[in-house]
């Protein structure tokens, strides 16, 4: 009684997003999805003078073998993408997350792998650097420790781009790519550098693995490239553009002959960094800092004279043709010859078995702590939890001058934001709001929960910084382990069935929520078997959201305000810690370690779920509040739970709370410490004068809105349950046990 | 005179040019973004001496290999000095931010001091916590300054967002610049005295320096961005004060730019 699926990617990942583009049209609204899945990034309409475009990358295994050079080439890489989506946007804003090995790691480590600590910090600098010499803000950055990531670390780097509507007098989304246009090459020179980045990132890391299959990015060439392409790009200079990533000009040129019919590209012409590369290598060679571009012939002249001016380097490689081949030669000899329908759809399908059985873990099996106030600073100073501000404030975050809301907020700037915002161009009202929901605990009971509630996540953080919920777009990107049966793999079909109830649990709840999915990618080689022993990444879901709002003006951040605010409770606690960061401390708390390659226990089994029939009406009356500007502040219980929640907003907002969760049965009904720290979705935490209380809870008459206490003038946190006070803290105990985790490495 | 035209130079791995343009538009201003290569070569429309403001924005120029501004101050210092001597001699106004302050320093034109702009003088090392960081800032501005970029005013929050912004310079430099009022801004601490203490002051630099000027206050460089304070909404804590009625229609960075407009248009002496 197997069930076949045709692509995963049709079926549920472009599936969603066509349904929703259907359901848009079909209300009479026009498509808010301008070019989705074709691209090199996903395209959003903004505003009548530019579109959003949206990409993120992963580079994990160059990151694994050279941190500094590997992540660096992630963020670098990645702004190619935007940059070479339609006819080219200009870049806005850097997202990165990462999912690390603890940095204070101390058991021993497989021969070869890098300490995490070392791998953290170059990672880190990578990406400051090419952030910050690109003159690129971040408006986002995460980090998730896991003993998992020990063999291969996670680096995920995005970019956010605004593409005009109109460039040149057309669509700027719309490129061409007709026989006659020439074969230009842009930015950097060819050398020896990243040949076999591609493959090598989708294999097993083992010591086998070659160092210079790493490109090394340098940024400075990269905005000169830029720059230049811009002027390039407004005066009409090209047709079309994509970027040299992976697999450089055999993918590049490969893929835009796809629209001609055709190209004929002269390896020997392309710019090198020395002599000596064979034609072969040329062709694959990942050196970076190059796009490749079609520049009609009448062009040429013009476009070149520019390059130089701007001392940038270009060169013409060929033309585009329609012979239906794309012929490859090295001078006067042919190295290449490739018929064009092979080139795309000659890959044949792959067969995948997937079987899925639900596992189960062992529950906490001692007595749950009494000292709430001990267990709330141990949570704060976790690794997952506690304040990552040291490293992150070496990243930009407001160069450009349109960051709005910050990723630090509050009275001191050191609470993370639970969605930043950003204007699109200086005299702009308008706005965009970055937010991403990723939770790889939630994949070791099931993965369709989790991929629920990561999207859950982002779209939660969107409406607490005040974004629209019909206009929130998601991009996805799948790190799994190998999930191909095999000998090495055993547990394939497993982990095969993990990505197929992923794909589901996000197919469902996209179209409930109408999120279109506009972007993404997957790496599905996230294993590593140096010194012998194979240890895989949990299945990793990062979901990252851009949504809009239409007056920046309007935004909301997470502090608590002022004395005297009312606090309300949106939403319903449930027993689901399975999978929290507080069952985790439990397990530690009882001396449990992970075996190698398994999750940490506690991991328990009841994992948070989401219902779209509760949240979404939740949802859309805190739209509505927020709308009518009733709430001062909105913060979402996550990882961590409710108690999280509150300790953040009354640090970030350094005034006192004091909150009373009897006046919700959800929660009297569940034990203390379930209460606190169990991780259900759906929930917000809101505050409102004192004067508007009636009319928010005139919005929320008939859902899950208790108004549970008021913000105080008093320097601590405050948390009584079943008549006792259970939580007692003051504000300045939390932001030590909140900062000093990682605030020296 | 209305609407004085600033030259933003651009390029070369700078990046304020979009939130300087504003800055300078908002404040009255006609800002044309030049690339240098452009006024190098000639190609640009129009000539050094055609403006009375030249703005050197923040950045990475050259990635700021062989020290910050070093690269960028050398192409102007073989290609364009003579211009560059002209226009300050014409009484032009310069402002530099941060990359811009460092190139300034570099070529000499800060602090400029007997009227020769051309011989550093002084440096912006790395900062004693090595690394960029990003955080905000209190400034204290000196009412005796010459400076005609600050006239007004008293203290100011703005980012710092740099690597190397120690401002050093031998003692008897030093001390002219105490002397004559030519440091004209500070790092201030929480009690609002000018503080070496990080991350109050997020560089180590001696006696808080965060800004100085020439002689005849014309020519400005400061660390932090006045270019990042255009808007309301720029301020780290906006939300609570748009709530608390104490927002200000503009961010407090635009009184720099309109300080130089002013001057530019002969109000200001």
């Amino acid at each position: 009684d197997a069930e076949i699926i045709h692509s995963l990617f049709s079926t549920y990942i472009r599936g969603t997003t066509l349904e929703v583009d259907r359901a848009v049209k079909q209300r009479g609204d026009s498509s808010w999805l301008v070019s989705v899945f074709h691209d090199n990034a996903g395209v959003v309409a903004f505003d009548d003078r530019d579109h959003l475009v949206y990409k993120v990358e992963t580079h994990n295994s160059p990151s694994a073998l050279d941190p500094y050079g590997g992540a660096m080439t992630g963020i670098v890489g990645v702004n190619r993408d935007p940059f070479g989506t339609g006819r080219g946007a200009e870049l806005l804003a850097n997202v990165w997350g990462y999912c690390f090995a603890s940095p204070f790691h101390e058991q021993a480590r497989p021969a070869g792998l890098l300490h995490p600590r070392r791998i953290r910090d170059g990672v880190h600098q990578g990406v400051i650097d090419g952030g910050n010499q690109s003159g690129v803000p971040y408006g986002r950055g995460f980090e998730i420790f896991d003993p998992r990531f020990l063999g291969k670390p996670l680096v995920f780097c995005g970019t956010v781009g605004r593409l005009p509507v109109t460039i040149a007098g057309r669509p700027g989304e719309d490129k061409t790519v007709s026989p006659g246009d020439r074969i230009v090459m842009v930015g950097g020179r060819i050398g020896a550098d990243g040949i076999h980045g591609a493959t090598f990132s989708s294999a097993a890391l083992d010591e086998t693995a070659p160092i210079q299959a790493v490109q090394i990015g340098d940024p400075i060439t990269q905005k000169r490239m830029f720059d230049f392409l811009i002027e390039a790009r407004d005066r009409g200079l090209y047709a079309s553009i994509t970027d040299n990533g992976a697999g450089g000009l055999s993918s590049s040129v490969g893929e835009m002959a796809k629209a001609s019919g055709g190209a004929r590209l002269d390896l020997a012409k392309a710019p090198l960094k020395y002599a000596g590369l064979a034609p072969w290598e040329i062709f694959l060679s990942e050196a970076q800092e190059r796009m490749t571009l079609a520049v009609p012939e009448g062009d040429v002249a013009e476009f070149l004279a520019l390059a130089k001016r701007r001392e940038v380097d270009a060169a013409v490689l060929g033309t585009f043709t329609d012979s239906g081949f794309l012929e490859v030669v090295f001078g006067p000899e042919t190295v290449a010859m490739l018929d064009m329908e092979f080139l795309h759809e000659g890959d044949p399908d792959l067969d995948l078995p997937a079987v899925w059985e639900p596992r189960t873990f062992p529950e906490p099996a001692g007595p749950a702590p009494v000292d709430l106030d001990a267990t709330l600073l141990a949570m704060l100073s976790r690794l997952n939890l506690c304040s990552n501000e040291t490293k992150a404030r070496h990243y930009d975050h407001e160069v450009k001058g349109l960051t709005v809301v910050k990723p630090w907020v509050g009275a001191s700037a050191d609470v993370p934001a639970e969605a930043t915002v950003f204007l699109i161009r200086h005299g702009a009202k308008r706005g965009y709001v970055l937010s991403e929901g990723v939770n790889p605990f939630y994949s070791d009971i099931d993965t369709y929960a989790m991929a629920q509630s990561v999207l859950d996540e982002a779209v939660r953080k969107q409406l607490c910084a005040g974004a629209r919920l019909d206009r929130i777009a998601a991009l996805d990107n799948f790190c799994w382990p190998d999930p191909v049966q095999s000998p090495g793999t055993p547990d394939g079909a497993y982990k095969m069935a993990q990505l197929v109830r992923a794909c589901r649990g996000l197919y469902d709840l996209t179209r409930a929520y109408q999120t279109p999915l506009v972007s993404g990618k997957d790496s599905m080689k996230n294993d590593s078997t140096m010194g012998g022993v194979k240890i895989s990444v949990p299945p990793t879901l990062l979901v990252s959201a851009i949504g809009q709002i239409d007056d920046v003006a309007d935004a909301l951040t997470l502090d608590v305000k002022f004395e005297g605010d009312v606090v309300y409770l949106l939403g319903l606690t449930k027993d689901e810690t399975g999978g929290s960061e507080y069952f985790r401390l439990r397990g530690e708390l009882d001396k449990f370690h992970a075996a190698p390659g398994e999750p940490s226990p506690y991991v328990g089994n009841r994992v948070p779920t989401v219902d779209a029939a509760e949240t979404l009406p939740i949802y859309r009356a805190l739209e509505t509040a927020v709308r009518t500007k009733l709430v001062r502040s909105a913060t979402t219980p996550g990882k961590g739970g409710l108690a999280l929640a509150f300790a953040r907003s009354a640090m970030a907002g350094e005034l006192g709370m004091d909150v009373d969760l009897d006046a919700a049965p959800d929660l009297v009904a569940l034990p203390p410490d379930v209460a606190m720290f169990s991780e259900s979705n759906g929930r917000f935490v809101v505050t409102v004068a004192a004067r508007d209380a009636a009319a928010l809870e005139a919005i929320f008459r008939g859902l899950p809105c208790r108004r549970i206490g008021a913000v105080t003038a008093a320097t601590s946190l405050r948390v009584t349950l079943g008549g006792l006070l259970r939580i007692n803290l003051e504000i300045a105990t939390m932001k030590s046990a909140y900062k000093e985790t990682l605030a020296h490495v | 005179m209305s609407e004085p035209r600033v030259l933003i130079l651009t390029g070369l791995g700078l990046n304020c040019e979009a939130e300087t343009e504003a800055a300078f538009a908002m404040a009255g201003a006609k800002p044309d973004k030049v690339h240098l290569l452009d006024l190098l070569d000639g190609t640009a429309p129009h000539k050094l001496a055609d403006y009375p403001i030249l703005a050197f924005i923040g950045g990475f120029a050259f990635g700021d290999h062989l020290g910050a501004g070093s690269v960028f101050a050398n192409k102007i210092r073989w290609r364009l000095y003579d211009d560059l001597l002209a226009f300050i001699a014409k009484g032009g106004l310069a402002l530099g931010v941060c990359n811009g302050f460092q190139t300034m320093v570099r070529l000499g034109l800060l602090p400029g001091l007997d009227g020769d702009f051309k011989t550093p003088r002084a440096t912006l090392a790395q900062n004693d916590r090595p690394g960029y960081r990003d955080a905000w800032v209190t400034l204290g501005f000196d009412p005796a300054s010459p400076c005609l970029w600050t006239r007004g005013i008293d203290t100011m929050e703005l980012p710092s967002r740099h690597g190397e912004g120690k401002f050093l310079a031998d003692a008897a430099i030093a001390d002219r610049l105490e002397r004559e009022h030519l440091v004209v801004a500070r790092y201030l601490g929480p009690d609002g005295i000018p503080t070496e203490e990080w991350p109050f002051n997020p560089n180590g630099s001696p006696s808080a320096v965060a800004g100085v000027c020439d002689p005849s206050g014309r020519l400005f460089g400061l660390m932090p961005h006045p270019d990042a304070y255009l808007y309301p909404f720029h301020h780290p804590q906006w939300t609570k004060r748009k709530l608390s009625g104490v927002q200000t229609a503009e961010g407090d960075g635009m009184k720099i730019f309109r300080n130089g407009v002013w001057a530019a248009m002969g109000y200001v002496d």
